[in-house]
């Protein structure tokens, strides 16, 4: 039992620490939020120079072989600086679709391209508001998939149905790709309609949901970590210097006693972020669990934290010039995606046994 | 990362639980499942004897103090493995957790080798002489005053919720020795017997009904001059180093008890229905989550202490598991209804649930209340301002 970063893992989180503080600047994200919702060059620095976009991608497979709690580390980060990059969309969701569940072909022929960062990837699942998603038989998708993250970037989709699992390129006849203006632009959506269109099926659909879920579950989890911490960094900074009354705001205890409440709580999902991510890693048992209140857990503790944010701000912290809204729209789009809190919880409350007979 | 443990500790941990279940399935089977701190006191006391006699009282102490060595992966899983087992709270909890690691923080040789032993065996049982009328957040606004005369020290002044008090006997308090001295200089830290005619104990009753704290006065109370934890005037700094230990591997066990009771929230929840309402469920599934990341984050803390390195997170702790628990009685009595609001009999002494409702209200109190323990994290963890003090007497 040690439950503490490696050395080796150490120097990531350092050097993704570095790397997302010097590039993924707030002039360079708001110029990607005004165009497409990706800095394409710093997801070139990220995958090409850095080497960092395969990292829980196998090394015969173009990556670095690493695993969860690397990917846990990289998205943290990335979520400190609400980065516009598609690392959900492409490494945590549709990546690991395609390792755990397609052939060796289809594995061959695209993981070391996500890897190297030449393909975007985009995944499609289940539409939360209850509509009916993608249908998938004889090789044909219909129907459609109202929110698809950097959907309208993506050049290749991993389509999640209820009878099967599609993949399909953007240049696809038939297949419709339209961006919507969303309220977070560090990750807009983009509905596809499928109308009929012929897609490849993955070999094993089945453990290709699987994986999408939990690594994706997890990666929004460790991205609500990083950018809550954010909020409490910046927030703290500003208490510090923020006079009135003759004092500075950090000295009154309905100032401090708020910002110790976001540290409480975002210790706590520092630790279900990397708990859930060992978890996966070691094959435990709890990983389902964990991978749960890891989600739920870090997305409450997000929305919190950047609500605060904006509060203890002031004005400044309700301009469009102020960061706190990127955050702020950032843990809006956390927490819906992929499963509310609520939704998260009931999951818990299935494992924990409240269904058992008394 | 890891969070496995190897072959040797689990084999360790099949040896732990050997002992405890041949144990409270046997001679000690009328202790197990305890949950109050105070009751069958003679029987719990039997049980601090048996834990010393097998060297599973303080298992992470050096041998030659009677612990066992243990690292810091075994404490853990004996601490996990004690309450799995069903084992009591300690009776010496206080001694075992707090004095102990004291001494063997500040104490000379001759202090060990009188002390340590005799708590790991059971002989004696501690507890702790902080807060006095005047002095509750405010700590360090101690009035209770000692002096030198002859051989001993001579201490005068009064406790409060001395917890255990009347099972103790020792009692380690901080007394103003510096005549004239205020606030955190000028405090010793004294060792003082408390079965001599200058000390009286006297039982305060809490809202569950029982007395587990007391008011402790001493009166011309002595105590031989070797019995002082560090210098003469350095009592602050050792008071504060235990707050260190408070946050050891102690909180696992702690943790395994808090599993017991929400599992019977759990159970209660199910028997009459409950179970299937989805607020409930809301609230059961944070309570698990909750309790999960307490035991991630005493892990964490763990780690990092046997680094060498105390993570400002740990400060997060006492307010976490505080709150939590109140939190817990709060949803055992919604999922207990007005069952849980009355008892049968003229004895005003609740079950576990309805005790847990009540008792968890002092958790958010003792050791630091919330606003104080977010005081500490805004200015030691976050670097804020510190409070500026009045002066009102």
């Amino acid at each position: 039992m040690h439950f503490a970063f490696t050395d080796e893992q150490g120097m990531i989180a350092e050097t993704a620490k570095t790397f997302f503080a010097e590039n993924a600047t707030s002039e360079r994200t708001r110029t990607a939020m005004a165009d497409t919702g990706v800095d394409k060059l710093l997801w070139q620095t990220f995958a090409a120079e850095l080497g960092l976009a395969g990292v829980a991608i196998p090394e015969v497979l173009g990556g670095v072989g690493l695993g969860m709690v690397e990917l846990a580390i990289l998205a943290e980060e990335a979520g400190r600086h609400t980065a516009a990059l598609p690392l959900l969309a492409s490494l945590a969701l549709a990546a690991p679709a395609i390792l755990a569940g397609g052939s060796d072909e289809q594995k061959a022929h695209l993981l070391p391209r996500l890897a190297s960062g030449e393909l975007i990837a985009s995944f499609a699942a289940v539409n939360s508001d209850g509509t009916p998603g993608a249908m998938f038989s004889d090789g044909t998708l219909t129907g459609a998939a109202l929110h698809v993250p950097h959907g309208a970037s993506a050049d290749l989709f991993v389509v999640a149905t209820n009878n099967g699992v599609a993949i399909i390129e953007r240049g696809a006849p038939g297949l419709g790709i339209t961006p919507l203006t969303s309220m977070d632009q560090t990750r807009p959506y983009a509905r596809l309609d499928f109308g009929g269109v012929a897609a490849e099926a993955l070999a094993n659909p089945r453990e290709a949901a699987n994986a999408a879920f939990t690594t994706g579950w997890l990666a929004i989890a460790a991205d609500a970590l990083g950018g809550a911490q954010a909020c409490l960094d910046h927030t703290v900074a500003y208490a510090q210097e923020r006079v009135q009354f003759g004092r500075s705001i950090g000295s009154f205890q309905a100032v401090k006693h708020r910002l110790a409440d976001m540290m409480i709580a975002i210790e706590q999902a520092r630790s279900a972020v990397y708990w859930a991510a060992c978890a996966i890693d070691e094959e435990s048992d709890e990983a389902p669990f964990a991978v749960h209140a890891a989600k739920a857990f870090a997305c409450d503790t997000y929305t919190h934290c950047a609500g605060e944010m904006i509060q203890l701000h002031g004005g400044i912290g309700f301009t469009w010039e102020h960061d706190a809204h990127l955050y702020f729209k950032r843990a809006r789009s956390n927490a819906s995606l992929l499963g509310t809190p609520d939704w998260h919880r009931e999951q818990v409350a299935g494992l924990a046994g409240l269904d058992e007979a008394a | 990362m890891k969070l496995g443990f190897s072959p040797e500790e689990e084999a360790f941990r099949a040896e732990a639980a050997a002992w405890l279940k041949s144990e409270l399935e046997g001679a000690f089977a009328d202790v197990r499942g305890l949950t109050s701190l105070i009751e069958m006191p003679e029987r719990r006391r039997d049980w601090e004897h048996r834990l010393g006699e097998a060297g599973w009282s303080c298992v992470g102490w050096p041998k030659a103090y009677g612990g066992r060595d243990a690292t810091l992966a075994q404490q853990v899983i004996f601490a996990e493995e004690y309450a799995r087992a069903g084992a009591p709270p300690r009776l010496n909890h206080i001694g075992v957790e707090l004095a102990g690691p004291t001494i063997l923080a500040f104490g000379s040789e001759e202090q060990k080798a009188r002390f340590l032993p005799a708590i790991a065996r059971g002989e004696e049982i501690w507890c702790q002489g902080y807060s006095e009328p005047g002095a509750g957040s405010d700590l360090a606004n101690v009035r209770t005053k000692a002096w030198r005369e002859g051989d001993d020290w001579v201490i005068e002044g009064q406790k409060v919720w001395t917890s255990l008090a009347q099972f103790s006997d020792w009692i380690f308090a901080i007394a103003r020795t510096e005549d004239g001295s205020k606030g955190p200089k000028g405090l010793s830290f004294l060792l003082v017997p408390v079965d001599q005619p200058g000390v009286t104990v006297r039982p305060i009753h809490q809202i569950t009904g029982e007395a587990e704290f007391n008011e402790t006065f001493f009166d011309g109370a002595r105590t031989h001059a070797a019995n002082i934890l560090g210098a003469p005037g350095d009592g602050w700094t050792v008071a504060m180093g235990l707050l260190g230990f408070e946050r050891g591997v102690s909180t696992l066990a702690q943790q395994m008890g808090f599993r017991n009771e929400l599992d019977a929230v759990i159970a209660a929840a199910r028997a009459n229905g409950e179970a299937k309402n989805p607020l409930i469920r809301q609230r059961i599934a944070k309570a698990e989550i909750g309790l999960k990341l307490m035991r991630y984050g005493a892990l964490r803390m763990l780690t990092d202490a046997e680094g060498g390195r105390l993570n400002p997170s740990a400060l997060t702790y006492k307010i976490q598991w505080a709150t939590w628990r109140r939190d817990l009685g709060e949803l055992a009595m919604d999922v207990l209804g007005q069952a849980g609001e009355t008892v049968a009999g003229h004895e005003h002494a609740f079950p576990a649930l309805p005790n847990l409702f009540l008792y968890s209200r002092a958790d958010t109190i003792y050791g630091g209340t919330n606003e104080i323990q977010r005081n500490i994290i805004a200015e030691r963890a976050l670097g804020l301002p510190r409070e500026p003090r009045g002066d009102l007497k």
